[in-house]
């Protein structure tokens, strides 16, 4: 690094490498090296279509179907509703028409994109990656700039393998100490969100650092990343190093070869440089986080387990205490109760931000020798098929199973519930997902956020349980 | 896209925060062809009952909200996922500009490209308006995008600001994708220059 230089963000060197042209308005034209595409995409297919263009880079996009698809089949046939049956079928169609390498349903790789990703070698570091989904902020683990964006910008990127961009803010997550037994990524990124609220990075882009981030696996980095849209940020990051590159090593899409030293001496490059100054700075105390769980309708309604649901009568602005009294309605709550009062229906462990191989592991540590408890359906639906298939070689999907479990095949599923996996009306479920919205996991639905440990805890026991006190046997 | 015309219009007051587009457009319709009239799905689930009767508190539930073109709101409105079809929605219902102290980065991007102005006022301005407008239903506001001027019912007037390239679509009904095709020769130079590059990221072909 010539020491003329200002120094850098990891956002700004990425930036300035993919900036082709700016226009009057100050707005950057930027290449994008990767463009992941799901069965969403019909839409953006049929613009570009409508205006006869053919994809720009087919070779630069990857798709798989991940949102319609059946978790309880292989078969596209088994869709009951033709309109969603289409979406699916419509990006197989489109894929093979431009040349677009796909992972289908008869594919073990086929999975969510943002698991697939990753797990293919697809996301490097120092890259740009798009996707029609918001949660492409995850690849940003691996050290790319990585957000998700809407139809009108796919078919953008279809037809140009650019997109326009206004310059966004960057934010620095400090994130130092170590996290307690029974804590993990998903509590940290919990923890960040209620600390910043869900607007807190709107407008930024988050680069995530400190001891208890660099500490975290490729995995964990992951979960972390993924939920920087529920903090408002497009994008989150994290430095690429020693973890990012023996993840990387050897997956299908990796450099290789000569290629990869080259690839390495460039990405040891990438981290931002001492003295980068970003727009705003937050820091947080690993010590402190314990495991979170969220009792409203914004991922920013958050508690430690230990907490209880807010009482609205203690809040003195009108509306805040009206919006509380207003979600706890939805949420079938009574003010002030401990959150290990709250009795669940539904155990829901996967998507794109738990349904890794690490995420089962931990799962299935707690549930190991332990029930579903009475009148609890609980489902595990991994991340992908290589997912799948790595747990059932470890044996965890016996596991699961043995417990009462369902184990099903990898999709979005109950994340969103676009392929018809849906928890009932006032059902309440305890989720490894990423949002609790209003109707988020089907019409009437409730949503509790956390872990994969917290989340088989939950299963086991029937309400929501600090997982700590499984691990000391004590409960 | 069709020309941003002036608006004079009812304002319509959305009193929550973090309005998030599962709720602008639940997940059920996200397979549903553009072809269709996305407005029917609009707050689908604030706004009727399962049986399809109307839930008679909703504001747009409400005269003369009903026929509201300008549609005000608290913080972060539109965040949440990337579906386009929240905007086609709101856009697809009547509403032509969303007010708001801040929205959803993405939200923001989609609507710009749709026709639907996101201003985004500041926290005191917003919550007067919604006070005004839920206190006296049918106040009407205007919104002028050639003078990126807001008038409120009181006849204040507010500026707001937006990127002259997207006003410049907005108001002539522009995409955004015949500009950059003009500027093709740019991405043809970049990727020749690029090619030579290092760690450029994955490819299909080799």
């Amino acid at each position: 690094m010539s020491d003329t230089k200002a120094p850098q963000t990891l956002f700004e060197k990425i930036w300035s490498r993919h900036r082709i042209m700016e226009r009057p308005d100050g707005q950057v034209l930027l290449y994008i090296d990767t463009h992941l595409v799901q069965d969403g995409s019909a839409p953006a297919f049929e613009m570009l279509r409508r205006r006869g263009i053919a994809p720009r880079a087919p070779h630069r996009t990857f798709a798989t179907p991940d949102h319609y698809v059946p978790t309880d089949s292989r078969d596209l046939n088994t869709i009951a509703d033709p309109e969603k049956r289409r979406m699916a079928q419509a990006l197989m169609q489109d894929s093979a028409r431009a040349g677009i390498r796909f992972f289908g349903l008869d594919d073990p790789r086929q999975g969510i994109l943002h698991v697939v990703g990753p797990e293919q070698g697809l996301s490097w570091p120092g890259t740009t990656i798009v996707c029609g989904d918001s949660h492409t902020s995850t690849h940003g683990a691996l050290g790319a700039l990585a957000f998700g964006i809407g139809a009108t910008e796919v078919s953008h990127v279809l037809a140009t393998q650019t997109l326009w961009q206004r310059k966004p803010k960057t934010m620095r997550i400090v994130v130092d100490g170590r996290l307690g037994a029974g804590v993990s990524a998903k509590d940290i990124i919990l923890s960040i969100i209620g600390k910043i609220g869900a607007a807190g990075a709107v407008g930024h882009v988050i680069e995530y650092a400190g001891s208890a981030v660099t500490g975290l696996t490729m995995e964990g980095r992951l979960t972390l990343c993924n939920m920087s849209i529920e903090a408002g940020a497009r994008a989150g990051m994290i430095a690429p190093d020693d973890v990012t590159f023996e993840y990387l090593a050897g997956r299908p899409f990796a450099p290789a070869g000569r290629d990869w030293d080259e690839a390495v001496a460039y990405w040891r490059t990438l981290p931002t440089d001492p003295g980068a100054r970003f727009d705003r700075e937050v820091t947080l105390n690993a010590d402190e986080i314990a495991p979170m769980v969220t009792w409203g309708t914004s991922p920013e309604d958050v508690v430690p387990i230990t907490g209880r649901v807010p009482d609205p009568d203690t809040v003195t602005d009108a509306e805040r205490r009206d919006a509380i009294a207003r979600t706890l309605s939805y949420m079938g709550l009574k003010p002030g109760m401990p959150m290990t009062e709250v009795p669940i229906d539904h155990v829901f462990i996967g998507s794109c931000t738990n349904g890794r191989i690490e995420d089962l592991r931990s799962a299935a540590a707690v549930v190991k020798g332990r029930k579903v408890a009475a009148g609890v359906e609980a489902w595990v639906v991994p991340g992908s098929g290589l997912v799948k298939a790595q747990a059932e070689a470890e044996g965890l999907d016996r596991i699961f199973k043995d417990a009462g479990f369902q184990w099903r095949h990898a999709g979005c599923s109950m994340c969103l519930g676009t392929n018809g996996d849906i928890v009932a009306p006032g059902k309440r479920c305890a989720s490894t997902t990423n949002r609790n919205f209003v109707g988020r996991q089907g019409p009437g639905s409730r949503t509790h956020l956390l872990s994969p440990m917290m989340a088989a805890a939950a299963a086991v026991t029937g309400r929501l349980t600090d997982v700590r006190r499984l691990m000391e046997g004590a409960a | 896209m069709k020309p941003f015309e002036p608006l004079d219009s009812v304002a319509v007051p959305i009193m929550r925060a973090n309005v998030d587009t599962d709720q602008i457009l639940p997940a059920r319709y996200l397979q549903k062809p553009r072809s269709d009239d996305f407005g029917a799905y609009l707050f689908r689930d604030l706004r009727f009952r399962k049986d399809g009767s109307e839930v008679p508190d909703f504001v747009l539930n409400q005269e003369p909200y009903r026929h509201g073109r300008i549609l005000v709101a608290e913080r972060n409105f539109g965040c949440g996922s990337s579906r386009e079809h929240a905007v086609w929605a709101l856009y697809d219902y009547g509403f032509r500009a969303v007010i708001a102290p801040s929205f959803g980065d993405i939200f923001h991007s989609n609507a710009l490209k749709n026709g639907l102005l996101p201003i985004v006022l500041p926290d005191a301005t917003v919550a007067a308006l919604l006070k005004t407008i839920s206190a006296r239903p049918g106040s009407r506001m205007k919104v002028d995008l050639a003078t990126q001027t807001v008038v409120t019912p009181d006849g204040t007037t507010h500026s707001f600001t937006i990127d002259p390239f997207a006003k410049h679509c907005l108001i002539h009904g522009l995409d955004e994708l015949d500009y950059t095709l003009t500027e093709m020769q740019r991405i043809i130079e970049f990727e020749r220059r690029y090619a030579g590059e290092v760690a450029t990221g994955p490819r299909s072909d080799r």
